[in-house]
This record gives C-alpha cells, structure tokens and sequence, in this order.
C-alpha cells in the first residue's frame, strides 16, 4: 500500500511538472526518470475551485440531453464505474450518483475522472471524499468524448433536460 | 584465505578481491532511488527455463519473464489461457533449459520490438514482446536432438536459426547406438526460422540437413557477409559415447557457413523435399489473451549432397564453441574451448577460397575449405579456453576464458592482446550492450559466470550464479559491480532502455478485450453451468470481486473462474486465489482476463481472495464459494452486496 502511494504521490508530481510546461493535452507517456517527488504544501498547490483541477475550465451543456452521449455513457458506466458507483444515492465503494451534478460542477466531475491522481493530491474537494471512502478512486482512462458522455449520463440520472 | 589464493592464482598482479575493484566503481553503477538504469539488460535463465530482466549499470533485478517455465505466481502454464504455450507433440512440457538470446535487428541495430529465446532440451523457440514483456509465441522444432546453436538473428530478423546440438537421426527414427550406426543414421539439422516482419511471427522456412555432429553456437553475417551463417560444431569425431574424450581427438573441428540466401533461392525454387513430420505453434492472441496451439505436419529440407554451393565447412580449432561475427561483417572468430589460441577468419578471404576452390577435402560431400586460406590470423596464447567474443564497435573484441577466469581484450586488425582481467569464476558467455550488432553502445562488458564459490553470503550447498560488470570505456578495463542471476546465466543481450521503455504497455484496453469470458463490467458478472462445467464470470476492482458469494457448486464440478480486472490503471493487478486450488493462483493485469480450473474434491466453504496488494480495503477483497455434496439440490446462485445494479440501471432507461 505504501509502495503504491509512492508511486502515485510520484506519478502527481510528474504530472505538476507536466503541467507548469503548459501541456494541456492528455499526459502523454513519461519517457524521462521520474523527477523525485515535489514537496509541496496544499497552501503552495495551484489553487483548487469549485471546478476542480484539469483541463476543463468551461464544459458547455446541451439541452435537452444528448441522448447518443447519454447512451455511450452508461456503456462506459457498465464497464469502468458501476462496480463502485450505484446510480441511487447509496454509498458502496464510491458514493452513489443520485444527485452528483447538484454537488459538482460539470467542469468539476469531468475533471476528476480524467485526472484523477492530481485531484486526489490537491483537491480540497476530492481529498475530503477519500477520507470518507478510504479507496483511491481508480484512474480509469476515459478518454476526453467518454468522461463527456459519462457526465450526461449523469444528467439524465438525475433528471436534468 | 582460499580467496586471497584463488585470485593470486588469476593474475599476479591482484592481491585481493578489494584490489580489483577501484575507488570510483560504485559512483559508476550508482542509479539513485526513482532513477532509471541505462540499459535494459535480457539474462538466459538456464535451468530455470525463465528469461530475465535487469537494469544496466545497477544490476537490479526488474523482471523474470516466464518462458519455458510455468510460473505459479501469475499462472503462466497454468492458468487455461496459456496452457497451450507450453505444449507439444511429447504432450504439456513446463519446464526447459535455456541458453540464448537474440533481439530483434533492423539494419544490423537493436529495434526494440522482439526477444527471442531458444530451448535447449525440448526444442522450441519462443518469441517475447517488448510491449508487454509476455511470452506470446513458442514454435516447436522437428528432426531437433535439442535446440542449443539458437535463437541467433540475422540484420533484419529475416530468420532466427535452431541449430540441433545433439545429432539424432532423422524424423524420430530409432536407431543402434553404435558409431557405425551414428555414422549411417544419425543428421544434424539448422532450421531457419522466417520472422513475419510485420506482425513477428515465426515458421519453418526450411531445414537444412547436415552430416551428423554437434552444431554449438552460431552468429549470421552483417554487412558484407550478410546472407550468410555460421556455425560453430565438435565431435565431428562422431562420437556417440564418451563426448568428453572421444569428441575430442580430431586436431580441428569445423565452422559450417552456410549461404542461407541461395538456400532460400533453392526453397523459393522447389528444389527442397517436403517431409511430413509433427511440430506445435502456439500463439498468445492479443485481442483474446488467449493461446492456441497449431499442429504443422509438415518441413521443407534441403540436403547439401543434393544442392550444391551453399554449405562449406571451415577447420577451427578444437572443438570451437563461439563463433562471432565483427561489427564490420568482415571478420569471424572462432574459440576453440579447448584451444590455447584463437582464430580469426576473413569474410573475403572465405569467398575467395570458395571461387578458387582452396578445398583441402570434404565431409560427407561437403567441401571444407584450407584453414590457411579462410584465416585472417590467430591470437596467439591469449588465455585457457576461449569461449565467446564480443565487440565494442572500436575495433576491440573481448573474449570469454573459461579455464583461466579472464576477459581478455584484443585487436581485431593486428591479433595483439590489450588488457586482461578476472572474474570470479569460470566466465560462460560475455556480452558488450550491442555486442552482437553493426554499432555496439559498448560502455561495459558483462561477464556470466558458473561458478560463484566464496563470492556472496553462503546459501547451502547450491549457491547463486552471478554476472560481473566491467567498464571498458578506458584502456583497462575496471571491475564495477558482481550482481546474482536467477538460473544458470548462458547468453545476454542489452539495448539502450530508450528503445524500449516509452513503448512499454501500462494496461490492455477493456473495451478491446475479446476474451470469450470477459465480464464487460459488473453487470456482465454471472454463473452458468454446462452438465458439470461451471463458468464464474467474474470482475475484480478495488477492492471486491463479483460475485464474491456463490453457491450451487457440487464436488466434481469442474469450476472456471474467469476473472476480468476492470481496472485500467498502471500497476493495479488483481490477484486470484482459492483454498485448496491444486494449480497456481492468478495474476490479471488491467483490463485482461485470466482463467482459473478449480475441481473442489470436498464438500465445505471455499474462500478465495485477491493475492496482489491492491488498496487499503485489499484484505477486504475476499468471497465465498459453496461446495455441495455430489447431485446436491442447493440451486446455482450468486451475488455481491445486497442490491442489483442491473436492475438499478435498467430504471434509467
């Protein structure tokens, strides 16, 4: 466990470093050494807001709901969320979905499933909710069109239009 | 101190082991904590049958790679996907002895892409994929008495070659152990193995049929020589008892260049005979993870007797064991291992010969050539027992003595001696990172040794083999660092890691996962049955495994477990273990899916759990599978938790 948080606390650091370059684009492969971990304080991290940390600053909705995105979302959700996500509100491994784009932001959700080791470093937000799971949640891979689509998912979940 | 007088007895000039070893050796193979080493560094296991790999200049062990080995710690030739890697037509053979590795070459270089490992008793070849470090294809050999004079590589990995150490006659045939019958039956075979250039996979191209002796090692040519092989043989004496005396007596053995592109030409033309024969192919599918085994029936021969002018024999020295080609493509050095000086043969010269027909005979009808007229020159008392030489691109070639202990390095243009240092003992195989290309990294030569004596912390009467690092950047070289090896260490190759490590697979896509039992999420989780068959699809994330409760199972059901990992994160494997499973466990890799036969003997509640640390809820990461008595009528049921999330979804809709 401790090995693994290593590499995860090292891998986040890779990815700050990554991101002071000005990359914006996935986090391509590492092909250098790892830099030994940066030890920075939450206070010196880059300032988290209510949308997170990532790539997405500004996600625009669709209404009504884009009912082909809405549909490739629950497949990604079948395979790559719903073993730790039930769509109530119950809390199993990860809490449920029941009323998740109330608490977040579009921006917020999407960035926390497609950069999820950086927020689990330095989101106020995201760090609360593995004091409460205990599990760090899974890097998944989505790719950019699935974390999209598994967000309308979402919405149609919770009866947005 | 025995030490103190074994290394005197090397060299007078070392007094003790420490005096070896100079000042600035560690801070050269130091790589600090969360560095990467320079070289990936691909070790033969020997014995152990396994393909091992380590970090260059440290010497840490970062991988053994299972090859011709089951390996219960993560199911290989256990688990049903790949069980058929391992079979053959002798039936499941999970074990092997071996010796040799080649890399895959593209213009005489290193490309990154395939290791190919041969093995030594029961003939096969296996290919390895850089991309995932897996064994993913392992092709049997026919009319092989053991595959040691393999997996040597041409410069574009046209072929590998498996040439048979043991001659045996030909097509399983009995035969008399007599000389006379050694001579009349017994065949030795090289087969060229074509490597698909796209997609790596290996065939029989054909089979070329040799006079009966003992073909050893062997490199192709490069550059100028390119088209050609060769091969190093003993006991053309034809010894069939007592090798070790009567393997012996001839003054020369021969070095057999074989023209392998006017073979081809003669393959290609149809002048080879096919023979019906049996051998496997078996192949690890990427999209399934899932090998399949292939049963080929039949190989093209072709006798040099028949097809003239593309088999010579050269004389070399006692019993030559390597049998090296320089970075130029110009130069082969042969290493009689009971000779006390070493050959060097010119690639122009050996043609020239052949034009002008210099033949001081034949054997069997093949021509050899005067040994005056293919050699280059000889170093002269360069140590005891030269085995193998390698290259540092710099007009340097160091050779292995295994009889005195010692890398020796010398000239190739003038034969004269430079330098020479021990090693704790008994080297086999050297190699230079490269060693074997058209551009060696040179750097370092390492040294694997057979025997190790007082070197580590005992361990018993059976002690660790090890490899030895030297530098050869200067003059002198200069002992670096002793690092232990899994197995007996034969052959090494090394390649810069840039090569390979940007390449290098994290996970396998779930969503291109086309195994037949893949569980596409949880909500693909199920039990069937099939008479007494049962397929458990089952998914493991961290930290649970679905289903983790199942009942309904009876004794002497045969129960798969398919376990899919749903992950899709680097270095999150899931383990899978169940009491009293007579096999392996499993280790699945992210979004793969792995099979485990469970036959529960005994009525009673079966926990399985996940074996791969995974999470802090890792040790929660466990289940139950009920076994009932024989025609039990507890129905066949399964779950994990209490709700359903089919059924939660399904009200999205």
């Amino acid at each position: 466990m401790n090995l693994k948080h290593f590499y995860a606390a090292a891998f986040a650091a890779c990815f700050i470093i990554y991101g002071c370059g000005g990359s914006s684009e996935e986090k391509s492969v590492k092909d250098e050494t790892p830099q030994q971990p940066v030890d920075e304080s939450p206070a010196s991290a880059t300032t988290a807001s209510d949308k997170g940390i990532g790539k997405f600053q500004n996600v625009e909705l669709t209404h009504p709901l884009d009912e082909g995105m809405v549909k490739a979302g629950q497949q990604t959700y079948d395979v790559k969320c719903g073993s730790c996500h039930k769509l109530t509100d119950e809390k199993v491994v990860g809490p449920g979905w029941k009323g998740v784009t109330d608490r977040r932001t579009p921006e917020w959700i999407m960035n926390f499933v497609t950069n999820v080791d950086e927020m689990l470093e330095k989101d106020p937000e995201a760090q609360a909710m593995l004091e409460v799971c205990m599990v760090r949640m899974p890097n998944q891979n989505l790719k950019d069109d699935e974390a999209r689509a598994v967000l309308e998912f979402m919405r149609k979940n919770d009866g947005k239009n | 101190m025995s030490l103190g007088a074994v290394v005197a007895f090397q060299s007078c000039k070392m007094k003790t082991t420490e005096a070896a070893v100079s000042g600035d050796a560690a801070s050269k193979v130091y790589v600090a904590p969360g560095k990467y080493d320079e070289f990936y560094n691909f070790v033969s296991g020997g014995f152990s049958g396994q393909v091992s790999v380590y970090g260059l200049p440290s010497g840490r062990l970062l991988k053994v790679i299972p090859v011709f080995s089951q390996n219960p710690e993560n199911g290989y030739g256990f688990n049903e996907e790949t069980k058929p890697m391992l079979q053959t037509t002798h039936g499941y053979v999970p074990w092997d002895d071996q010796h040799h590795l080649a890399l895959s070459q593209t213009n005489g270089e290193h490309d990154g892409r395939w290791l190919f490992a041969n093995a030594n008793n029961t003939p096969r070849v296996a290919r390895i994929d850089l991309k995932t470090f897996k064994t993913v294809e392992i092709l049997e050999l026919p009319n092989s008495g053991g595959n040691h004079s393999s997996p040597f590589i041409t410069e574009n990995s046209e072929y590998i070659v498996g040439g048979t150490r043991f001659a045996v006659p030909i097509a399983n045939q009995e035969a008399a152990l007599t000389q006379a019958s050694f001579k009349a039956n017994f065949k030795s075979t090289v087969s060229f193995i074509a490597i698909d250039p796209n997609s790596g996979h290996m065939s029989v191209d054909f089979q070329v049929i040799l006079p009966g002796m003992d073909l050893d090692l062997s490199r192709a040519g490069k550059g100028p020589s390119h088209g050609w092989f060769f091969f190093s043989t003993y006991n053309t004496e034809q010894a069939n008892t007592l090798l070790e005396v009567n393997a012996s007596q001839k003054d020369k053995d021969y070095i057999v260049a074989i023209n392998w592109k006017k073979a081809q030409e003669y393959a290609r033309a149809g002048k080879g005979k096919k023979m019906a024969t049996e051998y496997y192919h078996n192949m690890l599918s990427e999209e399934n993870h899932t090998a399949t085994s292939e049963v080929v029936k039949e190989v093209l021969t072709l006798d040099p007797n028949e097809l003239k002018d593309f088999v010579y024999l050269i004389p070399c020295p006692k019993s030559p064991h390597g049998c090296d080609v320089d970075p130029t493509g110009e130069y082969i050095v042969g290493s009689g291992k009971l000779a006390a000086l070493i050959p060097v043969f010119a690639y122009q010269k050996i043609t020239k010969a052949i034009a002008d027909k210099a033949f001081e005979g034949d054997y069997y009808g093949i021509p050899v050539i005067k040994y005056e007229a293919a050699l280059h020159g000889e170093v002269k008392k360069p140590g005891l027992g030269p085995l193998h030489t390698e290259f540092d691109g710099k007009g340097n070639a160091y050779t292995s003595f295994f009889v005195s202990s010692e890398v020796v390095k010398w000239s190739i243009k003038d034969l004269k001696v430079l330098d020479r240092v021990p090693t704790y003992y008994s080297i086999g195989h050297l190699m230079v990172p490269g060693g074997d290309t058209k551009k060696p990294y040179g750097k370092y030569v390492v040294a694997y040794n057979k025997i190790t004596k007082d070197r580590y912390l005992p361990t018993g009467p059976e002690l660790t083999q090890s490899a030895q690092l030297y530098s050869i950047d200067g003059d002198k070289m200069q002992l670096l660092l002793d690092y232990p090896t899994i197995g007996e260490p034969h052959y090494a190759q090394a390649i810069l890691a840039d090569k390979i490590k940007a390449q290098s697979a994290k996970i396998y896509d779930i969503n291109a996962n086309k195994h037949p039992y893949v569980s596409m999420g949880e909500k693909g989780t199920k039990v069937t049955r099939e008479g007494n068959q049962v397929h458990v699809y089952m998914t493991a994330i961290r930290s649970h495994l679905t289903p983790d409760n199942i009942e309904g199972i009876q004794v002497g059901d045969e129960v798969y477990f398919h376990v899919t990992n749903l992950e899709q994160d680097w270095d999150v494997p899931h383990g899978f273990a169940i009491k009293h499973a007579d096999n392996a466990e499993l280790l699945v890799m992210p979004g793969e899916t792995n099979t485990l036969k469970f036959v529960p003997k005994k009525p009673g509640v079966y926990p399985f759990y996940c074996t791969d640390f995974c999470s802090a809820l890792h040790q929660e990461m466990q289940g139950y599978l009920r076994v009932s008595p024989k025609g039990s009528s507890v129905p066949l049921k399964w779950h994990t938790g209490k709700t359903d999330s089919a059924a939660a979804v399904a009200t999205v809709r």
